[in-house]
């Protein structure tokens, strides 16, 4: 049996690590953080109690190296390792790593891992428990033949998918017969290359489909509560670019069904700690249909959402769990209030492919004020490095309505400084604007087919270049005032921070 | 400061009832919203539009600042009001920020009638103007109208709040130092040809605009000259040889667009914001407060429970909170503005109306502006009350509130019944804003107390002529008065004849408030100075 955690190793970068720092503080657990020799100076490192550098700037040689890791663990005595999200967080191996050395793991344990991580097996464990499923098989037979086969079975258009792995790499879009032959070679090259396994799994592709996926959290006793869902259907190569919740649109009958859906694939699976369950979701009204897609054993980047419309905190609940305790709330204790959305602020330049940037970060400000929330993983004079994800940070914003927080969020975006690197900033904007966003659900087509309108939109921004051209003047001039006395404070000001709030 | 604990159940069936009460009558002014949006209906915004202009709302977008709210006043005015002629009394108000600067903003809406000025016109145009001269906003009047509306000239022009009123307060306006700007989009003529002459500064649009004293036909019938409208009053005339107007533009987004850069140039700098900490939203969502207050005033409930979900952080600092507890007042947080909140829990009594007293004095000494939640059925009646001065005390708070030079607002959120309307600063008190909540009621008193009181009178005249009082008689005086005390005192009756600023959600209130505050501080405070208080 688990007994609270003492002293917690936190086994990531990053926003996510300074989140999970920030709650160890709240709870009173001492944080450990690793990094690489590039991170030394980075945030999560001073923000934690105790660091400790544990290899070279390549993922592969520190954040991805499971036995540095677990070292670290054993040297500074720490009983937990939270692994947030990306890097080790859905490695089987590593979960049972922790466990062989008597670490506690914060998630589930490796054996669900590996049983979701399998798209195979987590298909099977979902149509035994009932939860819908989109038509697909990973064939036994993997040469061309085979697949085609496989393919003419599913019905086209389909995906072919890494059977190994996640994130969009590996995945190919077939509308017709004719041109399987090609996707086939092409995913099979990629699988092999990000996952040295390239096994492909054959699935139906949905007409304009909305991504919605559901929050749920599991204690050892296996008592099993939803936080209720997200919609993420704003993404870009399977990428996600902004996420709300509630997800608009959805009738309460099809919620139900989701919600259910969800906590019975975790029944199924065993599933213990946070965890989200993945649909998608085609067509409208009741009638909806309701298809599984995946199950991530981990953390997700946009869970503040979830804790800002349910006001529920996800990390601490991971934590209590992973102690062993007992889940914080019941089901009916936790209900939905108002809207949430999430922007991802990357270091990128989306009129060029969306390169992502690198560089020092001379100005970075971050917009405040009522139902506004940064996770960010950056600070002024920070390094944007290369090496790793591009994520700045994720601003969320809470509203009483979906409209306010819509507009909410428009107001901070453009208040959002972040001068050094070139973001999605104004992209981001320009999303949120979008007058198909404004009226309610998209599918995930949405963003692809809108983005040449919206970078067109974009070009080039004369009051980013005066700003840049301040920043430099201010840089340069000795010890200028911040500001006059009759400037108006912008996070006090309600006339900045309603955005274009009216009577309606 | 103490965050405020709730005892709401919002799964209970008595909170979903009232939830859904509150919310048919939110679709309900929903609907009247949209109807007002709508002006003079789809025919005339054609019309308007094959004239090459913009609708008015589409002025504003252009006019005000990128992303910023506008807190649009009495959108409802001229509801139900002749023959629902003129939707929200052909005129739009409000306060909006433009190049950084709120201003008041006074915008003809041509498809109503021509823009023509209807009573409940005139009234509203010089509420604006009054909200302008106590919060020192500068004004912008985007004028596009024919002026008084003829067949109702008796109730329009002659009285003294009346047409010329309007110009009347530009000129006041603008030797007091708030500026005063005109863009001339449509035609101005006759008393219209005022608004721009009167402006400190004024724009036109090339090909639309026209001011003159006489129209083509006047002139015509005058002296037999027959002139185009442009050359007796366009804008090349008026900006290259006349001077009535300073800025021509080529149309309306560049009218607009030099209007903007025109209050740039005001340089009136708004005084530094005081005390104002980090906003920050309630702990409790603002949308259960029609669950906690639902649609049936006689329903008692906790006024905490709106105000936790009203201020920030649901902090409130209770004041005198054991002694006159049917009346509720403490400080808070309002998106970081501190406030001084008077809210009624019951019928005022004496000891609620002196501490309501009390409690003013502090915050008009302080300079904390005060928000009155409003929903009173009067103060109490009776041999003792009367006996323990109840009249005297209420005079007491009636005085207080007279005379506070703080800003105040205040929120009809239930009843506003008699006595009670002045103590808890009623449109007579001239508060810098007030609003209503759809569920509210405005009378002297509530119908059945009416109805009641009409028929003991007449029951004691007939007893006194000998006669007999039969329940029909009683029926024939009772049943009208309480029809016509139920039109009467409906939200939608008041804010047509702008016995208010508008009707607002409970949700809305918040944001509204807050823009309020913020408008509010435009302006400097006078000393503070009370009159005799009857001991």
């Amino acid at each position: 049996m688990a007994a609270p955690i003492r002293r917690l190793l936190v086994a990531n970068r990053g926003e996510i690590a300074l989140r999970i720092i920030r709650a160890c503080r709240e709870l009173g657990i001492e944080s450990v953080a690793v990094c690489s020799t590039a991170d030394v100076r980075a945030p999560h490192v001073r923000a934690a109690d105790r660091a400790v550098t544990i290899g070279p700037p390549h993922p592969r040689d520190s954040y991805l190296n499971a036995g540095a890791i677990i070292d670290a663990a054993r040297g500074t005595g720490a009983g937990a390792i939270h692994p947030g999200y990306g890097f080790l967080s859905e490695d089987p191996d590593m979960a049972a790593a922790c466990a062989g050395a008597g670490l506690v793991w914060v998630g589930p344990p490796a054996d669900v891992i590996a049983r979701l991580g399998s798209k195979i097996e987590a298909r099977r464990l979902m149509r035994g428990a009932g939860v819908p499923i989109v038509p697909g098989e990973t064939p036994a037979d993997q040469t061309g033949v085979g697949l085609a086969a496989a393919a003419e079975r599913v019905g086209y258009p389909l995906l072919l998918k890494a059977s190994a792995g996640g994130g969009g790499r590996g995945m190919r879009t077939v509308r017709a017969p004719g041109r399987l032959r090609q996707a086939i070679s092409e995913a099979r090259r990629e699988a092999e290359s990000a996952f040295g396994n390239g096994t492909l799994y054959v699935e139906r592709q949905l007409i304009r489909p909305r991504h919605v996926e559901v929050q749920i959290m599991a204690d050892d006793t296996g008592r099993v509560v939803h936080l209720h869902e997200r919609d993420c259907s704003i993404q870009r190569r399977h990428q996600k670019v902004v996420e709300e919740s509630p997800a608009p649109g959805l009738t309460p009958a099809v919620r139900a069904r989701l919600t259910a859906a969800a906590v019975s694939a975790a029944r199924a699976a065993g599933y213990r700690n946070a965890g989200t369950v993945e649909f998608l979701v085609e067509g409208a009204g009741d009638a909806a249909d309701i298809a599984f897609l995946e199950m991530n054993t981990r953390l997700q980047v946009e869970h503040p959402v979830t804790e800002l419309v349910t006001g529920r905190d996800l990390v601490h609940a991971q934590l209590a769990v992973a102690g062993g305790g007992a889940l914080p709330w019941s089901q009916d204790e936790i209900a939905v209030r108002g809207h949430a959305i999430e922007c991802r602020v990357y270091a990128e330049r989306p009129a060029e492919g969306f390169l992502p940037d690198a560089g020092t970060l001379l100005r970075y400000r971050e917009p405040a004020g009522p139902g506004i929330r940064v996770d960010a993983g950056v600070v002024e004079g920070g390094v944007v490095s290369p090496a790793y994800d591009a994520l700045l940070a994720k601003l969320v914003v809470h509203g009483e309505t979906r409209g306010r927080a819509l507009a909410r969020a428009r107001a901070a975006l453009a208040r959002y400084v972040v001068l050094g690197v070139r973001t999605n900033l104004g992209l981001l904007s320009r999303i949120l604007g979008h007058p198909r966003v404004a009226a309610g659900p998209v599918d995930t087509g949405f963003l692809e087919t809108t983005l040449d309108d919206l970078l067109a939109e974009g070009g080039e921004d004369p009051a980013l270049a005066l700003a840049a051209a301040l920043a430099v003047d201010a840089r340069l001039s000795p010890r200028a005032p911040e500001a006059g006395p009759s400037a108006p404070d912008a996070v006090r000001d309600p006339w900045s921070t309603l955005g274009g709030w009216r009577l309606a | 400061m103490r965050i405020l604990p709730t005892s709401i159940d919002t799964r209970s069936e008595e909170f979903r009832a009232n939830l859904r009460a509150m919310e048919t009558l939110e679709r309900d002014l929903e609907v009247r919203r949209a109807r007002a949006r709508a002006g003079g209906g789809a025919p005339a915004s054609r019309r308007h539009a094959d004239r090459g202009k913009l609708p008015v709302r589409e002025r504003l977008t252009h006019l005000l600042d990128p992303d910023t709210p506008f807190l649009e006043l009495s959108a409802l005015a001229g509801g139900g009001m002749y023959d629902d002629e003129a939707p929200g009394a052909g005129l739009v108000t409000g306060i909006g920020r433009v190049s950084g600067r709120e201003v008041m903003v006074v915008a003809n809406d041509a498809t109503v009638k021509g823009g023509a000025y209807f009573p409940v016109t005139v009234k509203k145009h010089l509420r604006a103007q009054q909200i302008a001269f106590e919060n020192r906003l500068p004004c912008v009047y985007l004028v596009d109208s024919g002026g008084a509306y003829l067949p109702m000239q008796a109730e329009v022009f002659p009285d003294r709040e009346h047409f010329g009123r309007i110009f009347f307060n530009q000129g006041r306006l603008s030797a007091a130092g708030i500026p005063q700007i005109a863009v001339v989009l449509g035609s101005c003529t006759a008393g219209g040809a005022y608004v721009p002459a009167m402006a400190d500064e004024t724009i036109i649009v090339e090909g639309a605009g026209t001011i003159f004293l006489g129209g083509p036909p006047l002139v015509k019938a005058a002296t037999g000259e027959d002139v185009p409208a442009e050359e007796l009053g366009g804008a090349d005339v008026h900006t290259r040889l006349s001077g009535v107007a300073d800025y021509l533009a080529r149309n309306e987004v560049e009218a607009l667009q030099t209007t903007r850069t025109v209050v740039s140039t005001l340089h009136a700098v708004k005084p530094p914001a005081g005390d104002v900490t980090t906003p920050e939203d309630p702990r409790y969502d603002p949308g259960e407060i029609g669950g906690v207050v639902g649609a049936d005033l006689r329903r008692q409930y906790d006024v905490r429970e709106v105000i936790a979900r009203l201020v920030d952080g649901s902090r409130f600092d209770e004041f005198k909170a054991r002694y006159g507890p049917t009346l509720v007042t403490g400080f808070a947080r309002l998106h970081g503005f501190l406030v001084g909140i008077l809210a009624n829990n019951g019928v005022l009594l004496p000891e609620s109306a002196l501490k309501a007293t009390h409690f003013i004095q502090l915050c008009n000494l302080r300079g904390v502006p005060l928000v009155f939640l409003q929903n009173i059925t009067g103060f109490m009646v009776g041999r003792d009350y009367e006996r323990a001065g109840i009249a005297k005390h209420g005079a007491k708070m009636v005085h207080a509130v007279a005379n506070a030079v703080v800003p105040r607002f205040s929120v009809i959120i239930g009843g506003s019944f008699g006595a009670g309307n002045y103590g808890m600063c009623g449109r007579a008190y001239d508060p810098r804003l007030l609003w209503m909540w759809p569920n509210g009621r405005i009378s002297v008193m509530g119908g059945p107390q009416a109805a009641s009181v009409l028929v003991t009178v007449k029951r004691d005249q007939q007893t006194r002529r000998g006669g007999g009082f039969t329940p029909e008689d009683e029926a024939a005086i009772r049943d009208p008065i309480l029809a016509r005390y139920d039109h009467e005192g409906s939200p939608w009756y008041a804010t047509a004849r702008l016995w208010d600023d508008g009707v607002i959600t409970a949700a809305e209130t918040r944001p509204a408030l807050a823009l309020g505050l913020s408008m509010a501080a435009n302006a400097p405070l006078a000393d503070p100075k009370f009159g005799v208080f009857r001991m």
